[in-house]
C-alpha cells in the first residue's frame, strides 16, 4: 500500500480495497519499524491517527467522503496542531502544545485527512540540511550518509521512505523545494498569499509560504486543493478563488516557452547536474514545448538580499521566545535580564541565534539603510526580473540545487557555503512566486531536482507541466532501498 | 532671567472599539487579570494580526476633525524592544507612515486668548499589558511580578503635538480641547482614571525671546488633570533652577511621581533602546481612497468649534456663553435638550449656567450624573415660558427636582400648589382684601405725588404675592392694583 500515491490511495479508499484504519496502521507500522534510521519524525500521533482514521471510514460508509478522506499524511512540526506538540525542532518550543490548529492543520481536517505525526526540520525552518534540529539531523532515504536537505528534511525524508505518502512543508528560501529534490519527491511552493499562515511558526513573514510534497505533481495537485485560500486571519493571504488544480494537469504542451535562466546554468553547476537538468529539458521539447535561453541578471543578488531580509524578520519574529509566558525558560533567573538571556541563550540553537544577531544588526539605527533598505530594493529588482521573463516565456527552468545531496556534516562549519546551496531557489521567495521540484534524475544514487517556476497564481501551469514530464519519465516512482 | 517654557505633548487616546485593534478580544475595562487576552494577543507562536477597520475609522474621524491631511497609505511598523508585559517583543505601530498627518487645534486657555497648536501628526498602534508589580509574592514571601495581558492590543491613537505649548495651562487647555473633539466624535470614552488618556510632556525651557529651543526631557507616567499642570509646572521650575545655578539640562526621560511631586530620570538602561523599527510583513499597508474619506466625513457629528459657531449666530447666544455651553458634548447636548424641550435657548442658557451649574458646582458633580435631567429641566423652563409659573417658583420647583420630590415639573408645581393664578376674578378677590385691611397705606398712596407711587405699589404687590402664597401672576396684579387705586 505504502507505494500509492495520495490519488491511487485515495481511489483504493473509494472503491474499498482497504480501509482508512487498515492504511492508517500500516503507515504507523513503518514508521515505527523504519524512522529510527532516518529521525524524520519528532512526534507520531498514532492514537489521534487512528481516531481519525476511524472517523473517516465512518464519514465514507454514511456517504459524505471527499477526496482524500481517509488518506494519511504528516505534518512539518512548524504547523501549530491543538493539543499536540509544536516544537519548531527547537528546545525552545519542546514543551508547547498550541490550543489552536493552523489554517492549514484544520483545512487537511476538514478534508478528513489523517495525520500522522510532526515531522523533524531545521530549528525554526532555518537549515538547508536538517542537521539544526534539537531532535537530531534528519538522514536522506537514499543514503544514510547524506543530509535529506532542508529545512522540510522530514517531511522529504518520510514520504521519499514511503512513512506518509504526502505532507506539508514550509518554504521561505527552498524548504520544500531543495529537500524535495535531495530526497527525489515532488515539493510546490505555491504563490505567496495562496496559502494561509496563520498558526505556521513564523520564521521571515514575508518570505513564508507552506505547500505540498508528496511523490508526483498530481498528489501536490490534490493536497494544494485542500491547503489553498483566503483566510480572513492571515492578512497576507489573498482574496483569489481556488480553482482545481488536477482539472488542467492533462493539458497538452505544445507551444509551451520554457525559458533557461543562464545564470541558473553557471560554474557553479556540475558537469552532471547541468546534464541531467538538460535532458529532462529535452523531455519538455519532445512534449511540443519550445526553449529558450534567458537572463535574470540580479540572480546573485538574490543571497546577500535573502540574508538581510529573512533575518532581520525573524530577530522580531522570534522575539516573543523570551521565557516569560511558554516555551524554555532557563533555571533559576537572577534577574529580567538574565531570564532573556538565558532562556534565549540556552533555548535557541547555533543557527538560529546567528541569524537573529545579523537581522538585529541589520535593523540597528544606522544600518538599517545600508542593509535592510538595499536589501528591499535588491528585492524589487528581482522581481522585476521575473516579470520581465514571464514577458517572454511561459515557464523558468532549472535546477533546484547547485549539487545532489551533500553528506552529513560537510557544510556544518561553514554557513555561508551552506546559503549558497539556496542559490536557485531564494529568488523565487523574494519575488513571491510559485516554484516546483520535481525528480529529475540520479547522480551517484542521490536525485536531482528540476525546478519549474511560473508567474503568481500560475500553479495549475506548474502542475501541468510537472505532471506531463512525470507521464513521459519514471524518476518520481524510483523508491529508495532503506524503505523496504 | 525671564523664562519661557515649549512644551509638546503626546497624548495616548484609547479608541472606544468593541476589540482590540489586532484580535477579536474585548477591551473591557476591569475584568479579571488576563481573561481579555486570546492567542493572538498572549503572542503565541503562528498567531497573525488582523487590522480592527473601525479603529483605522476613528482615526479617520480625529483627522478630519483637527483638519489634519489623511494619510491615503499609512503602514504599521514594529519596535523591536524586549519587556515581560509585551508578548511579541515588538509592539505594532505606526512610524514613517502615519494615518493622520499635519492638523491644527485652536485652543482658549483665557477668556479671549486664542491660541493655535499645530498636531505633527496621529498614528494607530496597539497598548502593551500590565506588569502588577506589588500584588504577587512567592512561597518564600519574596515578591513576583504578575502580568496582565487584558490590556495588550487596545487600540490607541497617539497624537503628537508640535512644541506650540507655553505653558502648563496651555496643556491643560490643549488636552481639554482633545478630550473634548475625541468625546465629541464618540471614538474614545475619554476616562483619564480608567487610562483612556494618558499624556507624556517634552519640556524645555529657553530666555524669553531666544528662538532657538532649549534641551527637552520626556516626562512619562501623567494620567489626570491635576497631574498634568502639576508635572509640567515641576519639570519648568527643575529646568530653570537648574540652569541658574550652571548646570545643563540632559535630553532624558523623566517618571512623573504623584505622591512625591516630582519628576526623576529613568534608569537609563530602560531608554537606551534602539527600537529597530521596520514595516510590520504581516500587515498590508493601510490604502484609503476618496470616497472612503467623503463617507466618513458626511457621517461627522458637529464638532466644538462649529457648535459654538452655530449658537452664536442662530441661537443668538454671547460667545462666551456658547463657549461654555460647547465645551464638552455632554454640556452641549444637556443645553440642547432643555432648549428643544422649552424653545427658548436664552432662557435654556441662563438655566444650564446659572442655576444647574451653580448646584453642580456645589455638589462637584459632573453634568452626566446631574440629578435633574435635561427633560426636566427643559419642561421647567417651559413652565416659566407660558406663564405657568413665576420665576420664584421655578426656582423652589428645580430645588424640588433635585431632591427628588418629583418626577416632573409638573407634579411637583400640583403638589405643591404653585401654579400662577391668572384669573382676574380670583387676583381682583385678593386685590380686594388686601386693599380693605390696609386702609392706612391706601391713604397714603392716593396722598402722594406721582412719582412716588410706583415704589409705594410695591408694598401692595408683595402683599397680594403673599397672600396668594406667591401664584399670582405679577404682571396682573399690578396692572389691578394700578386700576383699582386710581
Amino acid at each position: 500500500m505504502h507505494n500509492k500515491t495520495i490519488a491511487e490511495l485515495a481511489k483504493g479508499l473509494a472503491d474499498g480495497d482497504f480501509s482508512s484504519v487498515e492504511l492508517t496502521r500500516h503507515f504507523l507500522g513503518r514508521i515505527d519499524a523504519l524512522d529510527s534510521q532516518y529521525n524524520s519524525f519528532i512526534t507520531v500521533t498514532p492514537e489521534q491517527a487512528l481516531a481519525q482514521a476511524k472517523a473517516a471510514d465512518e464519514t465514507r460508509a454514511s456517504g459524505h467522503a471527499k477526496a482524500l478522506t481517509g488518506v494519511p499524511m504528516a505534518h512539518k512540526d512548524i504547523f501549530c496542531t491543538n493539543g499536540v506538540l509544536t516544537t519548531c525542532a527547537s528546545k525552545m518550543l519542546a514543551n508547547f502544545v498550541a490550543p489552536y490548529d493552523a489554517t492549514v492543520v484544520s483545512n487537511f481536517n476538514h478534508a478528513g485527512m489523517v495525520s500522522l505525526g510532526k515531522t523533524n526540520m531545521d530549528e525554526f525552518a532555518m537549515g538547508s540540511s536538517n542537521e539544526n534540529s534539537y531532535f537530531g539531523a534528519v538522514k536522506n532515504p537514499w543514503d544514510l550518509k547524506a543530509v535529506p536537505g532542508g529545512s522540510s528534511g522530514g517531511s522529504a525524508a518520510a514520504v521519499a521512505a514511503r512513512l506518509a505518502p504526502g505532507a506539508t512543508g514550509t518554504d521561505t528560501g527552498g524548504s520544500i523545494r531543495q529537500p524535495a529534490a535531495f530526497c527525489g519527491i515532488t515539493g510546490l511552493k505555491p504563490t505567496y498569499g495562496r496559502v494561509s499562515r496563520w498558526g505556521m511558526v513564523a520564521y521571515a513573514s514575508s518570505l513564508d509560504q507552506g505547500g505540498p510534497m508528496a511523490r508526483t505533481a498530481e498528489d501536490c495537485a490534490l493536497m494544494l486543493n485542500e491547503m489553498a485560500g483566503f483566510d480572513p486571519k492571515d492578512s497576507t493571504s489573498l482574496k483569489k478563488s481556488v480553482p482545481d488544480y488536477t482539472e488542467g494537469l492533462d493539458q497538452p504542451l505544445s507551444g509551451l516557452r520554457i525559458g533557461l535562466p543562464k545564470e541558473y546554468f553557471g560554474k557553479e553547476l556540475s558537469a552532471e547536474m547541468s546534464d541531467a537538468i538538460m535532458a529532462s529539458v529535452k523531455e519538455f521539447e519532445k512534449l511540443g514545448a519550445t526553449i529558450q535561453e534567458i537572463s535574470l541578471p540580479n540572480t546573485m543578488l538574490a543571497i546577500p538580499s535573502y540574508y538581510i531580509i529573512a533575518p532581520a524578520e525573524a530577530s522580531s519574529n522570534l522575539s516573543r521566545f523570551d521565557g516569560v509566558r511558554y516555551g524554555y525558560r532557563c533555571e533559576n533567573p537572577e534577574n529580567l535580564e538574565d531570564l532573556y538571556k538565558r532562556s534565549r541563550g540556552e533555548g535557541f540553537g547555533k543557527e538560529v541565534q546567528r541569524r537573529i544577531l545579523v537581522g538585529t544588526y541589520a535593523l540597528s539605527e544606522g544600518y538599517y539603510d545600508a542593509y535592510y533598505r538595499k536589501a528591499q530594493r535588491i528585492r524589487r529588482l528581482i522581481q522585476q526580473d521575473f516579470l520581465n521573463a514571464f514577458n517572454e516565456v511561459d515557464l523558468i527552468m532549472g535546477p533546484t540545487t547547485p549539487t545532489p545531496a551533500f553528506d552529513l556534516g560537510s557544510n556544518s562549519d561553514d554557513p555561508v557555503q551552506m546559503y549558497m546551496e539556496d542559490i536557485y531557489t531564494l529568488a523565487v521567495n523574494l519575488a513571491g512566486l510559485p516554484g516546483i521540484s520535481v525528480p529529475a534524475g540520479q547522480i551517484n544514487g542521490r536525485p536531482v531536482g528540476l525546478q519549474i517556476l511560473a508567474g503568481h497564481f500560475k500553479e495549475s501551469q506548474l502542475l501541468n507541466a510537472a505532471h506531463q514530464f512525470q507521464k513521459a519519465t519514471n524518476w518520481h516512482q524510483l523508491a529508495p532501498s532503506s524503505g523496504e | 532671567m525671564e523664562w519661557e517654557a515649549v512644551i509638546g505633548l503626546e497624548i495616548h487616546v484609547q479608541l472606544a472599539t468593541q476589540s482590540k485593534i489586532f484580535s477579536g478580544a474585548s477591551i473591557a475595562f476591569g475584568s479579571e487579570p488576563n481573561t481579555q487576552a486570546c492567542a493572538i494577543d498572549l503572542g503565541l507562536p503562528g498567531i497573525l494580526p488582523v487590522l480592527n477597520e473601525s479603529a483605522v475609522e476613528m482615526a479617520v474621524k480625529f483627522g478630519l476633525g483637527v483638519e489634519a491631511e489623511i494619510g491615503m497609505k499609512s503602514v504599521f511598523e514594529r519596535k523591536n524592544y524586549f519587556y515581560p508585559d509585551l508578548p511579541k517583543g515588538y509592539q505594532t505601530t505606526q512610524n514613517d507612515l502615519p494615518i493622520v498627518g499635519t492638523g491644527i487645534i485652536e485652543v482658549e486657555p483665557e477668556e479671549g486668548k486664542i491660541r493655535q497648536i499645530r498636531i505633527h501628526h496621529a498614528h494607530l498602534e496597539e497598548d502593551a499589558g500590565k506588569s502588577l508589580h506589588e500584588t504577587y509574592t512567592d512561597d518564600h514571601g519574596r515578591g513576583m511580578t504578575g502580568i496582565d495581558l487584558n490590556r495588550a492590543g487596545t487600540p490607541l491613537l497617539e497624537i503628537v503635538s508640535e512644541p506650540d505649548i507655553r505653558s502648563a495651562k496651555e496643556a491643560i487647555a490643549y488636552i481639554k480641547a482633545i478630550h473634548s473633539i475625541v468625546t465629541y466624535l464618540g471614538i474614545s470614552d475619554g476616562n483619564m482614571a480608567e487610562g483612556s488618556m494618558r499624556c507624556d510632556a517634552n519640556v524645555s525651557v529657553r530666555p524669553k525671546g531666544q528662538e532657538e529651543y532649549g534641551t527637552r526631557a520626556e516626562v512619562k507616567n501623567i494620567n489626570s488633570f491635576k497631574f498634568i499642570e502639576k508635572a509640567i509646572n515641576h519639570e519648568i521650575e527643575r529646568q530653570i533652577e537648574l540652569i541658574e545655578d550652571g548646570g545643563r539640562v540632559k535630553q532624558e526621560t523623566r517618571l512623573y511621581d504623584s505622591e512625591k511631586n516630582e519628576t526623576r530620570p529613568m534608569r537609563s538602561k530602560e531608554e537606551a533602546n534602539d527600537y529597530r523599527y521596520f514595516p510590520c510583513p504581516d500587515l498590508l499597508p493601510v490604502e484609503l481612497d476618496e470616497a472612503y474619506i467623503e463617507h466618513i466625513r458626511s457621517e461627522m457629528p458637529e464638532l466644538p468649534k462649529q457648535k459654538k459657531q452655530r449658537f452664536i449666530d442662530e441661537l443668538g447666544l454671547s460667545s462666551y456663553d456658547a463657549g461654555v455651553l460647547s465645551a464638552t458634548r455632554p454640556m452641549a447636548e444637556y443645553f440642547e435638550q432643555v432648549k428643544d424641550r422649552c424653545n427658548d435657548a436664552k432662557l435654556a442658557a441662563n438655566w444650564v449656567m446659572g442655576e444647574l451649574a451653580g448646584q453642580l458646582n456645589k455638589e462637584g458633580l459632573d453634568i452626566e450624573n446631574s440629578p435633574v435631567s435635561a427633560q426636566q429641566l427643559g419642561d421647567l423652563v417651559a413652565r416659566v415660558m407660558d406663564n405657568t409659573i413665576n420665576g420664584k417658583a421655578a426656582k423652589q420647583v428645580f430645588a424640588a427636582l433635585w431632591a427628588g420630590e418629583g418626577a416632573t415639573a409638573d407634579d411637583i408645581i400640583d403638589a405643591k400648589g404653585l401654579k400662577q393664578v391668572t384669573d382676574t376674578g380670583a387676583i381682583a378677590a385678593v386685590v380686594d382684601e388686601v386693599l380693605a385691611s390696609n386702609p392706612q397705606q391706601v391713604e397714603q398712596y392716593q396722598a402722594a405725588p406721582e412719582d412716588k407711587r410706583g415704589k409705594m405699589v410695591g408694598f401692595f404687590v408683595g402683599q397680594v404675592m403673599k397672600a396668594s402664597k406667591g401664584t399670582a401672576n405679577p404682571q396682573m396684579v399690578n396692572q389691578l392694583l394700578k386700576e383699582k387705586l386710581g
